[in-house]
């Protein structure tokens, strides 16, 4: 209901934004400076535009600049798919991970690479898609859908995942030479992102995320109940399709892109609407900003704390996601949406 | 449907509840079971005869029959039971407590915690088996009272319960990745065939310890029997006919979960044995309540056959026992989201 959330006007909400943009500048340059060699700023900013080929210009244009510009994608990605998904079932524990859809898409991934022989991203993208989108509808309609309780539909999505996981388990199993390459990818990381990875997932995520920003104000009006949306003029059904699209691209092309990584877009929809109030325009615009800083973030230390081995990503915002998640259970009330 | 049940009263005030069809059902769980034991038993790359198996069983087998069945054969199966019965009944147990169907073990946590304690003694110090099944109790334990502490807040919540447990288990999943990404692929691919459930190679040294922890234990959670039921209809309706709720629940739960550390120890965190067992148990003895008893034996079956199917359903090719029940418990929880949404219960 906007307006009945936290009084921050529209004013120091702009501000806010402002804020998040220099706060995504930042970790963006941390993200190019830091890792298994840290450089001072001076040889980044080299690197950045005046390329001569010295050894720390490579590391920066071929492995910092792919790496931290995917985390800024899928960042987004994750944060927006979880902001949309939060608003579309209403549960303030909905969640890529959480509802089985990055595992919907990592079983895809798996059986495109031991079955079908699927080796390069491109390929990848395709059937991620297939997956998000056959999971999260299962989901969704297994949860079921307007009557789901925030248990319910948890309940349903991580069943799925259970499902899931053990699936790729075994598929691990039979398939040893897969499994060196998926132990790896099932993880979630950055680590092998390049330019190439960075081109091909780059539109999707964009359309994606485009259409998760259009859905502010239907998103809003179906908050207010069914009923009322209608009265608004809110076309449900294709408001709904529209959400399920947006969560399918941002999730699908994430995942394929560096494996499943939780927890994003858990917890920064849910820390952004304690600032923002419930409107979901601010809320959308906020996770598009901070999901990434919270992912570069995550990134940046999970190559500092096991230098000059790297924590992959995906570990770190579980990590740091799951006491969240914990925390948010055990509230009184849980966040009402 | 269900014939009336009738007490069988003892001496001074106890009784015992008999339901015709739930003693049916149970005869008829032992019966397959039994079958089941034996028909394994004599499959394998020496196939035995199962009359043969009987007569080795009782002593008066040929010497080759006798060490292949009491040496070989006779201690996976034997963990097979125990591990089935005793996943049965954990899951039972889980499921009666957190008054949700899907509140199982493997939904909970308590098996990635197992999975974490067992990969970290693989992964990190390369121990034999003793010591990863060591590692799985520990870490199972260290979990369960985890779980607990963070799900508690004046009592325990079903809903709560499960909650904590999903959030748990994702953070201890980080832990199981970061293990497989550290080892050389040597040991991850050992640590996967254990992080499916694996019965192949078992001994008796695997069948003494889960054998007396289901002995202490069962009769345990079995006395419970009557609070458990009282605390499906609610924590006050429990409170007013004199169950101690919060102990009783602290109690049966830390049964559950040693059940449950017990069996992942002996054989992996095999999935889906814990959800399904309890499930299926009740619908074929259509009695309300949590069929503790049957729910062991409907695990049992589950795994013997499983088990059966591993060895012999994909050519010359042997799965891990737990990808078969992965598959099968996969195909079976989706049916139980459908029907279980329509009926409103989860």
């Amino acid at each position: 209901m906007p307006g009945a959330g936290p009084r921050v006007r529209t004013g120091a909400r702009a501000v806010g934004l402002l804020a998040a943009c220099a706060a995504l500048v930042l970790i963006a340059m941390a993200s190019l400076a830091m890792g298994a060699k840290a450089m001072p700023i001076e040889e980044v900013w080299h690197g950045l535009f005046h390329y001569t080929g010295t050894p720390s210009d490579v590391v920066v244009h071929d492995l910092r600049i792919p790496r931290t510009l995917l985390g800024l994608m899928v960042g987004t990605g994750l944060g927006l798919s979880g902001a949309v998904m939060q608003a579309l079932t209403r549960n303030p524990l909905a969640e890529p991970g959480i509802l089985g859809v990055n595992a919907g898409a990592a079983a895809a991934v798996v059986s495109a690479i031991s079955f079908l022989g699927a080796t390069s991203l491109n390929e990848f993208v395709w059937y991620a898609f297939a997956g998000a989108a056959v999971v999260s509808v299962v989901v969704y309609v297994l949860g079921g859908s307007r009557s789901a309780t925030p248990v319910r539909l948890a309940l349903a999505g991580t069943a799925a995942s259970a499902a899931l996981v053990g699936y790729i388990n075994a598929v691990q199993i039979m398939d040893n030479t897969a499994m060196d390459k998926l132990r790896f990818w099932t993880v979630g990381s950055l680590a092998s992102a390049t330019m190439e990875t960075v081109r091909q997932v780059a539109p999707f995520l964009l359309a994606g995320a485009l259409l998760a920003l259009a859905l502010g104000r239907p998103l809003n009006a179906m908050a207010m109940g069914d009923d009322t949306a209608r009265a608004l003029g809110t076309h449900l059904t294709r408001t709904r399709i529209a959400a399920m699209i947006a969560i399918t691209l941002l999730c699908g092309a994430a995942t394929a892109a560096c494996g499943p990584i939780v927890f994003i877009g858990l917890m920064v929809p849910h820390l952004v609407r304690a600032f923002t109030g419930p409107d979901m325009r601010w809320v959308l615009a906020y996770s598009a900003v901070l999901s990434p800083v919270l992912l570069l973030g995550a990134d940046v230390i999970g190559r500092i704390v096991t230098r000059p081995a790297e924590l992959q990503v995906g570990i770190v915002t579980a990590l740091l996601g799951g006491p969240v998640f914990i925390y948010l259970v055990r509230r009184k009330r849980m966040a009402q949406l | 449907m269900n014939a009336k049940p009738r007490a069988l009263r003892g001496p001074g005030r106890t009784s015992l509840r008999i339901e015709p069809r739930a003693l049916a059902a149970g005869l008829l769980l032992t019966a397959v079971m039994l079958a089941m034991a034996v028909l394994l038993v004599g499959t394998g790359d020496f196939p035995i005869a199962p009359w043969d198996v009987v007569r080795t069983l009782l002593g008066n087998g040929t010497p080759a029959d006798e060490f292949i069945v009491n040496e070989l054969r006779l201690p996976r199966v034997l963990v097979a039971v125990l591990v089935g019965a005793a996943l049965g009944m954990a899951g039972a147990v889980f499921q009666s407590v957190s008054r949700n169907p899907l509140g199982s073990p493997d939904v909970l946590g308590f098996g990635h915690g197992a999975a974490v304690g067992a990969l970290a003694v693989i992964v990190l110090f390369k121990g034999d088996a003793g010591e990863v099944a060591a590692g799985a109790l520990a870490g199972g334990l260290l979990t369960g009272t985890a779980i607990y502490l963070l799900a508690y807040k004046r009592g325990i919540n079903g809903y709560r319960l499960v909650l904590v447990g999903i959030g748990a288990s994702a953070m201890l999943i980080a832990g199981i990745q970061y293990l497989l990404t550290k080892s050389q692929l040597v040991d991850a691919a050992r640590a996967m065939i254990w992080l499916t459930g694996s019965l192949s190679g078992r001994d008796w040294g695997q069948v003494w310890p889960l054998a007396v922890t289901c002995a202490l234990v069962f009769p345990l959670v079995l006395g419970q029997g009557r609070a458990l039921r009282m605390m499906e209809m609610g924590d006050d309706a429990a409170a007013a006919v004199g169950v101690q709720v919060e102990r009783t629940r602290v109690l049966l739960m830390a049964a559950a979960i040693l059940l449950t550390t017990a069996a992942a120890a002996a054989a992996g965190p095999i999935s889906f044995v814990a959800l399904a067992a309890p499930q299926l148990a009740r619908r074929l003895t259509r009695s309300p309540g949590s069929n503790l008893v049957s729910g062991a034996l409907m695990g049992a079956v589950l795994l013997l056959v499983s088990d059966w199917a591993s060895q012999r359903a994909f050519g010359s090719d042997q799965l891990p026992v737990g990808v078969v029940t992965g598959l099968v418990g996969g195909v079976y929880l989706l049916w139980l989201l459908v029907t279980e949404r329509k009926a409103g219960r989860i």
